[in-house]
């Protein structure tokens, strides 16, 4: 008997939260006394299997036939159907990224069996695969279990510690075939263009947000603004020369609010909350953020957070552990200047 | 072209929601408004419908909640809305949902595109889109940003799709499932004529009899329902003469957390 956990990579390398779902399989194999394999497609399979060994699976099924190198549903959904037929594992996990959501979907419906999406916590109860997802933007936590053989499931990235490296481990490394995939209903992809700088939200464990204070930048007007709104281009400006030196000083990703979204301050890519990323970082730092509702859909789950803002009645001060309550364009450069003196 | 939306109604973003004694999830007499992510796939609905000349259809799966969803659609501009409703299979399971939602697309038979939106905003699973396309065996092309092009004439789709890394541009044979990203559109508010008209729409409703399907067994099942630890945050707004002590102070703060 086995449990399956699907190792996403890209370009050659593991997606590291993929470690994390490894050591949600790992307790759930323990539990239910299966071997875990590790499923692993694409450029360099093999050895992100041997890596997969050293965090904490048993054995690893790897294939890097050309019709897996680039990530395509269709046939990486026709060998992971395979593979769950053959093998009938007890649960295949993977972290809930965009990929690994529509592959578990799609399998999960091939094999006529249950999914569960966007666990947080994860047991055996009465013999049946248990998880607790949050719904209701996390107002509510609701638990689901699945009857059928195999439970396909998705865990939340940072929500599962990944085990520690361990380079002694070993695993049995298995070559598997591709399965050649329906032509009718295979897409056709041109290359993913990779935006400049860009950092994964939902894997960051520092975020720097600013919000539609970021506006309120008191840096005069260039004489021409080449047709760009005022309050965009001062906004757009700050975002490049305030927070984006502070989120690099922390080695942080940038997130923002919708507000500053849909005014044109910053891509929608960057958006947290209800109808844009939800993220749980170690720290949340927000920045001329109020804090409503459905920006806290998003970043509730954050270890602590910080946050800045001019209006010390801002509702963000309630679900802040530390506030500073100023102009962020003043108080941001200072706390850039102070963490680079410290880590220096 | 044929183009079938498929939305829901969903508690307002900004309720309280909460389990109350019996265990039950409630919004008390909050209400209802049409899934926020799928203003985008109705709006591109409607502006597809009409660049290729065809029509559209927009169905909910499920109780007459739904009815809400379904004429904030109307209101929009989708002619016609329909409702597919069987009280005795638990439609949260997606194996039986996808196995109504293909029976309704099949009924309706000369469906060319289904487009979603990203997610339902309370559950959020995530997963009805690709399972309905495995259900159709059709192409599924999900995190859409830009159609660029459909074109009923030669059945080809190309679009730009939002993932992790970066955008990417897919294309492939109709029929297919697409879901679509906010950001794609400028989504319309309804106009008073649209407006009296969803007023004025009767929506009839298939069951699963109606479809000719036969359902398949449940596979998952909610067991429970809580609310989430309390949070108790104890904010320290931090006190300083300049805005360097300030910082300073800070920032040994968060380097005592641990998480620096
Ligand atoms: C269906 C739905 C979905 C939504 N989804 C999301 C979502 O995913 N994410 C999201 O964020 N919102 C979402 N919203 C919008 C949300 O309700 C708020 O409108 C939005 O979060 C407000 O953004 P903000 O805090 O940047 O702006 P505001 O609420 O305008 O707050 C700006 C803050 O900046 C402060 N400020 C101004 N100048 C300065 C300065 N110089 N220094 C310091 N502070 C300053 C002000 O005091 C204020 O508190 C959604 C709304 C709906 C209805
Ligand atoms: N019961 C339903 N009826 C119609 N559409 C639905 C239903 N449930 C989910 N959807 C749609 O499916 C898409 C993905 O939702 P989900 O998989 O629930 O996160 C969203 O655009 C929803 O509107």
């Amino acid at each position: 008997m086995t449990g399956f956990v699907w190792i996403e990579s890209f370009e050659g390398r593991a997606v590291s939260a993929s470690w994390e779902a490894l050591a949600a399989g790992r307790t759930l194999a323990d539990e239910l006394g299966v071997k875990l394999a590790a499923v692993v497609y694409g450029e360099n399979a093999r050895e992100i299997g041997r890596e997969a060994a050293n965090y904490g699976a048993d054995m690893a099924f790897y294939c890097d036939d050309n019709a897996v190198a680039e990530y395509q549903l269709e046939a990486y959904a026709a060998l992971l159907t395979r593979l769950v037929k053959t093998h009938k594992p007890t649960f295949v996990i993977a972290v809930a990224s965009n990929r690994a959501r529509e592959l578990m979907a799609s399998c999960a419906l091939d094999c006529e069996s249950g999914l569960i999406s966007d666990a947080i916590e994860l047991r055996v109860d009465e013999g049946q695969i248990t998880a607790a997802r949050p719904a209701y933007a996390g107002k509510v936590l609701m638990e689901m279990s699945s009857c059928s053989p195999t439970t396909f499931v998705t865990v939340r990235a940072r929500a599962f510690q990944p085990l520690p490296k361990d380079e002694r481990r070993s695993a049995e490394i298995v070559a598997v075939e591709s399965v050649a995939a329906d032509d009718e209903i295979s897409y056709v992809a041109e290359g993913i263009r990779a935006e400049l700088g860009k950092v994964n939200l939902a894997d960051a464990a520092i975020i720097v947000s600013g919000g539609r204070g970021m506006a309120n930048n008191p840096k005069a007007l260039p004489a021409d603004l080449g047709g760009e709104d005022a309050n965009v281009w001062k906004a757009k400006e700050g975002f490049a020369n305030t927070l984006q030196p502070l989120a690099e000083a922390l080695g942080a990703a940038v997130g923002a609010s919708r507000a500053a979204v849909d005014a044109g301050y910053i891509p929608y890519e960057h958006q947290v909350g209800q109808t844009g990323k939800v993220v749980n970082p170690d720290l949340y730092i927000a920045c001329g953020i109020s804090g409503a509702i459905q920006h806290q859909a998003g970043m509730r789950g954050s270890k602590i957070i910080v946050a800045v803002n001019k209006d010390p009645e801002a509702p963000i001060f309630k679900l802040a552990r530390y506030g500073i309550v100023g102009d962020l364009y003043e108080v941001v450069p200072a706390l850039t200047k102070a963490l680079r003196a410290k880590l220096s | 072209m044929h183009i079938v939306t498929f939305t829901r109604s969903t508690p307002d973003t900004a309720a309280k929601v909460w389990v109350d004694d019996n265990g039950d999830v409630t919004w008390g007499d909050v209400a209802t408004v049409v899934n926020p992510w799928d203003e985008y796939s109705l709006e591109e609905t409607i502006a597809q419908a009409k660049n290729t000349g065809g029509t559209a259809t927009v169905v909910a799966i499920g109780s007459e909640l739904n009815n809400d969803a379904l004429k904030h659609s109307i209101a929009m501009g989708i002619p016609i809305a329909l409702r597919v409703d069987e009280p005795a299979v638990d439609i949260n399971d997606s194996l039986v949902w996808t196995a109504l939602a293909a029976g309704a697309v099949k009924k309706l038979g000369d469906v060319d595109l289904v487009i979603f939106g990203k997610e339902s905003v309370d559950v959020a699973t995530d997963q009805h889109t690709y399972q309905l396309a495995r259900r159709l065996g059709w192409m599924m092309l999900s995190y859409v940003s830009k159609i660029i092009d459909v074109d009923p004439a030669s059945g080809v789709i190309k679009v730009e799709r939002m993932l992790e890394q970066g955008k990417q541009v897919l294309s492939g044979k109709l029929p297919a499932v697409i879901s679509v990203m906010k950001g794609i559109n400028e989504p319309r508010y309804p106009n008073f004529l649209g407006i009296r008209k969803a007023a004025k729409a009767q929506i009839p409703v298939w069951t699963a009899q109606d479809l000719a399907i036969d359902l398949p067994a449940a596979a998952t099942r909610a067991v429970a329902y809580r609310n989430p630890p309390e949070r108790e945050v104890k904010t320290e707004i931090i006190a300083g003469d300049t805005e360097e002590d300030r910082a300073r102070l800070l920032v040994e703060r968060l380097f005592a957390e641990k998480v620096l």
